[in-house]
């Protein structure tokens, strides 16, 4: 539209930027909003397209960060005290390619500390609310960027996921969430949670501007070793092709515990992939039922390291105390919530002598065989489908106070992290308390193509879901 | 070393790399550069950085193993979780249970051989230093910390436990030296710490007995004091265990003024690493071709330098011990290839090893870069008798000013011309009829008279102002003496 000359990128700015001024107060995605920035960059745009330059794939378009995405001059504060008064030097690549594509970045979104957690409520700016019902939580630990998206503040944001934290999300405020393969986005600028899981993805109002927006982040990148040296398929070009004659697989495992609400639309999402010409069928994959104790083994160990850097010494929060390591305890003791310290020192244990064997490696053994499981699933599968989240969006305050409850909201997430295999959440009609549902559908590296043409389908034939309709003002 | 006592040496030696740029970051690998100048995102630790391995430091590092007749095997990346200021990351970026190169030995120009267990790649840390009185971190005001150095690449060679001598180690640590030098990896300069050097000693009375507890001794300035460390330690332990005391395993640091090893931590208290594999990097798996390519690349070892002029003295009849010193000393310095092609161009190789080791030796950043053909050229002069051995030492050092020339038009400069055999005999004669006493104790020869030889050349030099061709002088000698 605004290649075309339709719109102004700066009206379609504007009208977004008044939208979260409206909203924002009741739902707090957002923990800084740039509208000068997001100026400058739409006034560029609008440039470029008067002068007949290519103004970019997503000329433009709003698009939300996540606060773990480093943004050269823009505070990024994974939501934790630690970061207070940070400001990267530098880009991370995925904003790199955004700046690139002529996307307007609007803001940075609320995040669960260090992404750690499944709520958005370990935040130490305080919760963001759920925009179909703000006593609820959006999910975590991109919470802030699915109910960015949800609430109509950008079409389109980013996330993170380490264990479910783009889909949960999505799932619980009815967005189009996906994981894409592990190596496929460059990970360059992604604050660290757990390394070998981390991976960033698009959230979206639709599976194509998900694909869209994928296709845009996507693609080798020097600055990350793990970045996978393939040329990038065009996500977008298959999203029409049908699942006929692709075969679904039901994940029996992600049903068992899933809510009977939840678990009925999973059921209508394989009907109507049935309906569409797919052969869908019963799979086991008894591996994954090991998934969230894997890693919650394997995340942690990793935090405890990856997170090791907060010091004090060079940058963020500062508590001075008589020496260094006094320093460091006093500093790390105050700028970390309760959440990030219980992982560390969960993470600390694990990799500690004597017990490294017992934990993390035995960890790493049990990812090999969830490998091991999916593979041969996907010997006869194309795709897997299951729930997304096993409820729909729960009260704020609900589980907070009790993480293996909390935990088991991402069983069903955890498994394509361990595997470093794409999955994308689609929305799928409500629950029985009128909240969103989202379906889940896995496949093998690197077949996004796949699972994105198969959501398209689901995306087809799910009923409808009402917009969410603010109040202003701060909730009650 | 007390007798009846053995003791046990391994080595750890840290080389600093040569490389342009850091182990995973494009920053310059510069020394003494203003602090914190040389850093970016990745070597700073910043959130949101990653590593990405140089190419250029993975070859030196297989030079190195190549130099140390390892094996080079796939190999991958730990972190070593520890905190402290100057690290960055607070990990350090390590090879641990994979390192690339494995089971090697270094010979010692003593003819004993080292093993070699490992020589990995792992990052540098910044520097602190500490403002106040002691200059250490305790009872400092404050700190600060120069990163221009985080994330050098560094290469860790560990020895086996095979030196028994302070003398053996500080000849491992020599050689050690010429070897990263000569395979064009590192510098080797202890007193800057591109070569950092840990020893840890042990002590046993029999060598049937067990290795005892060992200590590792840190903060080794130079070749010296490594020496000076392990004599001492030996004695601290030998002297504990006389006592009927028992050796505890612990970290001692060298204190270089007091002249002994103290505490710095025991077992007990040494850090719990918590390695795990890198999730960031991915495992290095150089293939045969890579590896041959460096192979190919890598110069000769100190060790085949040594022995290529030892061939060429015992062609002409055999070495001496004090030409072993030379031919020590010249591949020391790495002049051999001055001697190497003097001898190829018909100088013999006795000469052109002395005027290398005694005097291009005393500029040998002047000599490396002598242009061989003026040195051949003055060295065969010399040996035509042309120029005296005073002269050609006076016109080398003109060389070695200049970097080349023309000896032979520098010589006739310098007025040096050899002198007519006229000219020559009139000078002799005149110093023989100006001593007579000699002169008779010189005819009546033996082993005293003979000695006088040496008289008389002497005051022909003195009076030829060195111009004098020592050799022409003894046969003028000798044919007045007749015979």
């Amino acid at each position: 539209m605004v290649s075309s000359g339709e719109w102004s990128a700066v009206d379609i700015l504007e009208q977004h930027l008044a939208a979260i001024e409206a909203g924002d107060g009741a739902v707090h995605a957002f923990n800084l909003v740039t509208a000068d920035l997001a100026r400058e960059q739409a006034v560029e745009v609008d440039r470029k397209v008067a002068a007949g330059e290519d103004p970019g794939l997503l000329a433009g378009v709003p698009v939300a960060l996540k606060d773990n995405l480093c943004t050269r001059g823009v505070p990024t504060t994974c939501s934790s005290r630690i970061l207070e008064g940070w400001r990267p030097p530098y880009d991370a690549t995925v904003v790199t390619r955004l700046r690139e594509a002529g996307a307007v970045m609007v803001g940075k979104t609320n995040m669960d500390e260090f992404a750690m957690g499944s709520s958005t409520e370990t935040s130490a700016f305080g919760p963001t609310r759920n925009p179909h019902d703000t006593s609820r939580v959006p999910g975590g630990s991109s919470g802030g960027s699915a109910a960015a998206v949800a609430a109509g503040f950008a079409p389109l944001a980013l996330g993170s996921d380490t264990g479910g934290s783009i889909r949960q999300p999505a799932a619980l405020c009815g967005v189009v969430g996906m994981k894409p393969t592990y190596g496929t986005v460059s990970r360059y600028g992604l604050v660290a949670f757990a390394s070998s899981l981390d991976q960033i993805g698009p959230l979206a109002t639709s599976v194509a501007d998900a694909a869209l927006l994928f296709d845009v982040i996507g693609g080798n990148d020097l600055l990350d070793s793990t970045s996978l040296h393939r040329p990038t398929p065009r996500a977008l070009a298959v999203l029409d092709d049908g699942v006929d004659g692709l075969t679904v697989g039901v994940l029996s495992e992600f049903l068992d515990g899933a809510a009977p609400d939840v678990v009925a639309r999973v059921h209508q999402a394989a009907e109507a992939l049935a309906g569409a010409g797919a052969r869908v069928e019963e799979v086991s994959v008894p591996e994954v039922a090991f998934g969230l104790s894997a890693y919650y083994l394997i995340a942690p160990g990793e935090a405890s390291s990856n997170l090791a850097r907060y010091d004090g010494v060079r940058y963020g929060l500062r508590v001075d105390a008589e020496d260094v390591a006094a320093m460091n305890t006093a500093t790390r003791s105050a700028g970390f919530g309760a959440e990030v310290k219980r992982r560390i020192m969960l993470g600390t244990y694990v990799l500690s002598a004597g017990y490294m064997d017992a934990y993390y490696n035995q960890a790493l053994r049990v990812r090999t065989r969830i490998i091991e499981g999916f593979t041969r699933a996907y010997h006869h599968c194309d795709v897997l489908l299951g729930p997304t989240a096993p409820t729909t969006a729960f009260a704020l305050g609900a589980k907070v106070d009790d993480p293996l409850t909390m935990y088991l909201s991402d069983v069903c997430t955890i498994p394509s992290n361990l595997a470093g295999h794409p999955a994308i959440s689609v929305p799928f009609g409500t629950g029985d308390d009128g909240l969103p549902v989202g379906v889940q559908l896995l496949g093998p590296a690197l077949s996004e193509g796949t699972v994105l043409k198969v959501a398209a389908v689901v995306e087809a034939a799910a009923p409808p879901l009402a917009a969410p309709v603010l109040v202003e003002g701060t909730p009650t | 070393m007390k007798p009846g006592w053995e003791m046990v040496i391994g080595l750890e030696v840290h080389c600093e790399l040569k490389t342009a740029t850091k182990l995973f970051c494009g920053c310059p690998n510069m020394f003494g550069d203003e602090a914190n100048t040389n850093v970016c995102p990745v070597c700073l630790g910043l959130p949101g950085s990653l590593p990405v391995l140089n190419q250029k430091a993975v070859e030196l590092a297989m030079a190195i193993g190549t130099a140390l007749n390892c094996e080079i095997l796939p190999s991958t990346f730990h972190r070593k979780n520890y905190f402290y200021p100057d690290q960055a990351k607070d990990y350090q970026i390590s090879q641990y249970d994979e390192p690339i190169n494995v089971n090697g030995h270094l010979d010692l120009p003593d003819g004993s051989r080292v093993g070699i267990e490992r020589a990995h790649m792992e990052e540098d840390t910044g520097k602190t230093s500490h403002a106040g009185s002691s200059g250490r971190i305790h009872g400092s005001d404050y700190s600060l910390v120069d990163y221009n150095r985080s994330g050098v690449p560094l290469v860790e060679i560990v020895s086996a436990p095979d030196m028994r001598s302070s003398a053996q180690a500080r000849a491992y640590a020599g050689e050690l030296r010429a070897v990263l030098v000569a395979s064009g990896a590192s510098d080797g300069k202890m007193e800057e710490g591109s070569m950092r050097v840990d020893a840890n000693v042990s002590v046993r009375r029999s060598v049937d007995d067990p290795f005892g507890t060992r200590c590792e001794i840190k903060n080794l300035n130079s070749v010296r004091s490594l020496g000076r460390a392990i004599e001492y330690e030996a004695d601290r332990q030998i002297a504990l265990i006389e006592a009927g005391e028992v050796v505890v395993q612990q970290t001692r640091h060298w204190d270089e003024d007091a002249g002994r090893t103290v505490t710095l931590r025991s077992k007990e208290d040494a850090y719990d690493y918590r390695y795990f594999l890198e999730p960031d990097l991915v495992p290095l798996v150089p293939d045969a071709e890579w590896i041959d390519a460096v192979a190919d690349t890598l110069g000769m070892m100190p060790a085949v330098r040594r022995a290529r002029l030892v061939r060429l003295l015992e062609e002409s009849g055999g070495a001496s011990e004090s030409q072993l010193d030379q031919v020590a000393t010249v591949v020391d310095l790495r002049l051999d290839d001055l001697v190497v092609s003097a001898v190829a161009g018909g100088v013999s190789s006795g000469l052109a090893l002395a005027r290398t080791a005694n005097e291009a030796a005393n500029d040998a950043d002047a000599a490396r870069r002598l242009d061989p053909a003026a040195y051949l050229a003055l060295l065969t002069m010399e040996a035509a008798g042309t120029v005296s051995a005073t002269q050609a030492k006076a016109v080398l050092a003109d060389l070695l000013v200049r970097g080349g020339g023309d000896p032979a038009a520098m010589a006739k400069a310098k007025g040096f011309e050899a002198m007519s055999e006229d000219s020559l005999a009139s000078t002799v004669a005149e110093v023989v009829v100006a001593h007579p006493d000699e002169w008779g104790r010189y005819c009546e020869g033996g082993e005293k008279g003979d000695k006088l030889a040496g008289f008389f050349t002497g005051l022909v030099m003195k009076a030829t102002r060195g111009q004098a061709n020592g050799k022409a002088v003894a046969t003028e000698l000798q044919r007045l003496r007749g015979g």
